[in-house]
């Protein structure tokens, strides 16, 4: 019996009257998850499209992929990098994670090999909490308001398991995934009803809960023990001088050999991804490029006025580009169609905001040495009264046109 | 409210019509204070007493304000009874007086004493006054000892200053959120306290302002 056969003997069960009618969210899901939704618009108004939401988020999790990848391989260099410098540390490596390294590979830097294995046994821990636990709580409010499980999970799972730490504890993961879901969107009403990016909402709660592991030197190297300053931190103290200083070029930037994040080092895979998504329309291409002009304005701005006192003020525009998650955050995350302005010209001034904030936070602001996330987040409050704005002006216009 | 018992008054406030969970007053405070348990338990004493107090002598001679100076005599004896509960915790309690700062001043400004005073205790005699100044301040208690206690204790591991949860920097297992901490993190608390308060008191929950226009059936496609 076929997988379809099977899905439509079992259907009878979940629908209303059914003994398992509490549990439709999830066969919805399931079913879903494998075949085209049965569900068709019928009524008048019709676009003629082969994409629909599920598709259109499957993409967005196919386009971080690159960035998912390079990033597991990242980690594993990083670390493996960190011990082939320091050895003494290897002594103190401890926990299941190293038992299953040894057994697959080794902790050499130059094999392919090890490194991805070395991140892999960081990153997949990581991405299966998030996946459990905020399934779980999208299953569970889907079950009880009697809604749908949504596609949209996939995407805001990896892209919050992405900007995590590598070094992060899992129970904080699963904390942080559950404000996200929670507290970022499902309160709201769900998928389409949030207006913060939930992903970053999960991720601003550990922020501000966690500081010492979701920030400063000693997290972003899976090795414990290790600590060594991130490049935007180097930054923060002396300049693009310290971080070429450092041993990190542009170009080993703009490919992602340096620590972070999981998923946000590599500019390079994730303009891949964005591309795509961009080709495809996925994304809006005005928020991307609103982003880069408000980034490349500000900082503009910033290197014109010069600072006897603070080195960032002189970081040129193309630095602030690849450090940081200044690329993942711009491709993925300010353009989540839900939380960003709707309007073609809001989608504009939605961008330069987030891209001029978080220049100013990298470079004003003695406390954060990374803006994005807040940057996006302060989009996301800003984006309705940004649309309401760009309405109304439209409004006025025509009015004028009339008299 | 055509008569209201005693005991009505004074237990309603507390869940029924909560001033923080139903009214939405008094948010200010309950932001700032609830940081750990003690700040909370004075500032709750302190209000209740305030309110308690302001709603019985507003009462007692209710019927000789005049109608049109009655916010102003109100706020004369709602300010005195703050200077005195201010000049009482300084003499007797000066770091809790530092650490509350301006907000034992600000209770002069609080929407629940005033609107107590306003709505119960110009209409109504002077024990059920004091009762319903009593309930309210319980109200308003309650609320800041929940969120006094869940943020004290799961921000720092500590209830009043003692160590409940042993901190993982001193050898032990409990990594304290610092988000709990913040004053944010007070109104996220608030809100699933609402969340939960109307679950459970249905009639609570407002109507909606608006509702969405139902969405085209979805049929099977053939």
């Amino acid at each position: 019996m076929g997988l379809r056969q099977y899905l439509d003997s079992i259907e009878h069960n979940f629908e209303k009257g059914g003994k398992h009618e509490k549990w439709y969210a999830l066969f919805e899901a399931v079913d879903t998850f494998f075949y085209r939704p049965k569900s068709v618009t019928r009524s008048n108004a019709h676009v003629r499209d082969g994409i629909d939401l599920k598709r259109m988020m499957i993409t967005v999790w196919l386009c971080v992929f690159p960035a998912m990848f390079f990033g597991m391989w990242n980690v594993g260099y990083q670390a493996n990098s960190a011990l082939a410098a320091n050895p003494e540390l290897l002594a103190g490596l401890a926990g299941w994670r190293v038992g299953l390294i040894q057994m697959l590979a080794g902790f050499d830097p130059g094999s392919v090999w090890d490194n991805f294995i070395h991140g892999a046994a960081y990153f997949l821990p990581i991405y299966l909490v998030t996946f459990v636990v905020g399934g779980f709580w999208e299953v569970l409010f889907a079950a009880v308001r009697r809604h749908e499980v949504n596609e949209g999970f996939f995407v805001t799972g990896v892209l919050f398991a992405l900007t995590l730490p590598p070094s992060i504890p899992l129970w904080q993961v699963a904390l942080g995934i559950s404000f996200g879901v929670v507290i970022g969107k499902e309160v709201f009403g769900g998928t389409g009803k949030n207006f913060l990016n939930p992903a970053l909402a999960g991720r601003a709660f550990l922020f501000f809960a966690y500081p010492a592991q979701m920030s400063g030197d000693a997290v972003w190297t899976a090795i414990d023990g290790y600590t060594s300053a991130t490049a935007l931190a180097n930054g923060a103290a002396g300049g693009v001088d310290a971080i070429v200083m450092a041993g990190l070029s542009w170009t080993d930037a703009f490919l992602g050999f340096m620590q972070g994040s999981v998923g946000e080092t590599s500019t390079l895979a994730i303009l891949i991804g964005g591309a795509v998504l961009l080709i495809m329309k996925i994304a809006a291409w005005r928020i991307v490029a609103g982003v880069m002009l408000g980034m490349v304005g500000i900082s503009l701005l910033f290197n014109a006025i010069g600072s006897d006192t603070n080195p960032m003020f002189a970081m040129p525009w193309y630095w602030h580009l690849v450090l940081g998650g200044f690329a993942f955050g711009m491709m993925f995350m300010a353009t989540d169609p839900v939380s960003a302005s709707m309007t073609n010209t809001g989608k504009w001034i939605f961008g330069a905001i987030i891209g001029g904030m978080a220049v100013m936070i990298r470079v004003v602001n003695p406390a954060f040495p990374e803006g994005m996330m807040l940057a996006i987040l302060f989009g996301n409050l800003c984006a309705p009264l940004i649309d309401h704005f760009v309405v109304q002006a439209n409004i006025k216009r025509r009015l004028a046109r009339n008299v | 409210m055509a008569k209201a018992s005693i005991k009505e008054v004074l237990l309603n406030p507390v869940f029924n019509n909560n001033p923080i969970g139903l009214q939405i007053l008094g948010i200010c405070s309950a932001l700032a204070v609830t940081s750990n348990l003690k700040t909370a338990l004075v500032m709750s004493i302190a209000l209740t007493l305030v309110t308690a107090f302001s709603n019985l002598f507003i009462s007692m001679i209710r019927k000789q304000i005049p109608s049109s100076i009655r916010m102003i005599v109100q706020m004369v004896i709602i300010a005195s009874l703050v200077i005195v509960v201010d000049q009482i915790l300084r003499a007797y309690a000066f770091g809790l007086a530092k650490q509350l700062s301006v907000f034992v001043g600000l209770i002069i400004t609080n929407c629940i004493v005033m609107g107590r005073a306003e709505a119960f205790a110009m209409q109504n005699p002077p024990l059920l006054s004091f009762m319903d100044g009593i309930g309210n301040g319980l109200g308003y208690s309650a609320m800041l000892i929940v969120l006094g206690v869940i943020r004290e204790l799961f921000g720092a591991g500590k209830l009043l200053g003692f160590e409940v949860l042993s901190l993982a920097k001193d050898g032990g297992w409990y990594v304290p959120n610092g988000l709990l901490l913040l004053p944010p993190s007070a109104f996220f608390l608030i809100g699933l306290i609402i969340w939960g308060l109307r679950t459970w008191k249905k009639n609570q929950v407002e109507a909606p302002a608006f509702t969405l226009a139902p969405q085209v059936a979805n049929q099977e496609a053939h």
